[in-house]
């Protein structure tokens, strides 16, 4: 049994630990605010993008289609870009984007299709490269959404889609959907997928005109709204992962907090049975004089 | 007073202006133009420059980069990368 001493050296190192997760908590929960902030302010852009694509995408004609937003015509290769973010104690957050992708990957080769990776973030990378060691692309790090990033990543992807080595892109990451949950999201960056839910813009009889021609703004406008979907992930991602880690860091905090109360009892157990017995020494000691 | 226009202005940071205006002028890549309410729908890319807002009397200057224009019957809009106000 643990002497009162040893007990109290583990109270103490449970106590620290307790506040370092309650610390790690309030931070998350203060940079989440900030992220939650910056995914709702990067929305109206991506959705008026949706819009103007899907509304340029209706009245654009078979030939002359750019290849980003009709595909190379075969589905045969495809490019899977994971996104998760750099840091763990998150709980399962980065597992359950990894996993969901996992098992994506593997239904693709299992029907015959040429799988390769692109990992966003160092945990996808760590996770995803002992897998698929041979299919692996490139790694750039999530560190904090920008546009620039967002550029650097949707610039890979489009290198591999005009160089002709892939078919169709598609991009993992987790969506946020509230404090308590982010849901995996599965989403097709190539072919551009058109919202279908995008509003027609009525245009009361008068006819579109454009500057310069539809194919030349369409071609300027796909790969602008490949980084913008990008980047709406990677903004989802940060905030999904704050919102995780705080969770995580509660419930640590709470575990370490129960463990501290059951330790102290055991302490106290401990150190009334010990006076109990000095005291029937003594007792006894006494009687036998 | 005549019709307003409905103008907003979007980066993919944030919403930088939304709101009725008299007129809004804009570089577009073959050339400036103006738009008023009741612009016929019009689409073009811009080139790097400034878009020039006037509200009444005043006016607000706006920087942009690799931006395009919408004008439907609903109003303008402008997404632009790169977007700042001019001071």
């Amino acid at each position: 049994m643990a002497s009162v001493k040893d007990l109290k050296t583990r109270i103490a190192s449970v106590t620290s630990t307790q506040k370092i997760t309650k610390a790690m908590q309030m931070v998350a929960a203060a940079k989440l605010r900030r992220a939650r902030d910056a995914a709702e302010s990067a929305r109206p852009y991506a959705s008026r993008m949706a819009a103007v694509i899907a509304n340029l995408a209706a009245g654009i004609s078979g030939g002359g289609a750019p290849r980003m937003l009709v595909g190379t015509g075969s589905q045969a290769r495809e490019l899977v870009v994971v996104a998760t973010s750099d840091k763990g104690l998150a709980g399962g957050f980065n597992g359950s984007i990894v996993r969901a992708a996992r098992e994506y990957i593997a239904g693709q080769i299992a029907a015959g299709r040429q799988v390769s990776v692109l990992t966003v973030g160092r945990k996808a990378r760590d996770q995803l490269r002992r897998l698929y060691g041979d299919l692996y692309l490139a790694t750039p790090e999530a560190g904090v959404p920008s546009l620039a990033k967002a550029q650097e990543i949707a610039d890979i992807v489009t290198a591999r889609f005009e160089a002709g080595e892939v078919d169709v892109v598609t991009l993992y990451y987790n969506q946020f959907k509230s404090v308590v949950s982010q849901v995996p999201t599965r989403q097709q960056l190539i072919p551009a997928q058109i919202a279908g839910s995008a509003p027609t813009i009525d245009l009361k009889g008068a006819g579109y005109e454009y500057e310069p021609d539809e194919t030349a703004i369409l071609a300027a406008l796909l790969p602008r709204n490949l980084t913008t979907q990008i980047l709406a992930a990677m903004l989802e991602n940060q905030a999904g992962f704050f919102a995780s880690q705080m969770a995580a860091m509660d419930n640590a905090t709470r575990n370490a907090g129960e463990m501290i109360a059951s330790l102290k009892l055991i302490m106290n157990r401990t150190r009334q049975a010990q006076i109990t017995k000095e005291l029937i020494e003594i007792i006894s000691g006494a009687e036998a004089l | 007073m005549a019709e307003k226009l409905h103008f907003s202005l979007v980066s993919p940071e944030r919403e930088l202006f939304s709101g009725d205006v008299d007129q809004v002028d804009a570089p577009g890549s073959e050339g400036n133009f103006g738009v008023l309410a009741g612009h016929a729908p019009f689409m073009t890319t811009l080139k790097e420059g400034r878009v020039h807002v006037h509200i009444g009397s005043g006016e607000r200057v706006y920087d942009v980069r690799g931006g395009f224009a919408d004008v439907t019957p609903q109003g303008l809009t402008i997404l632009a990368e790169h977007a700042a106000e001019v001071v």
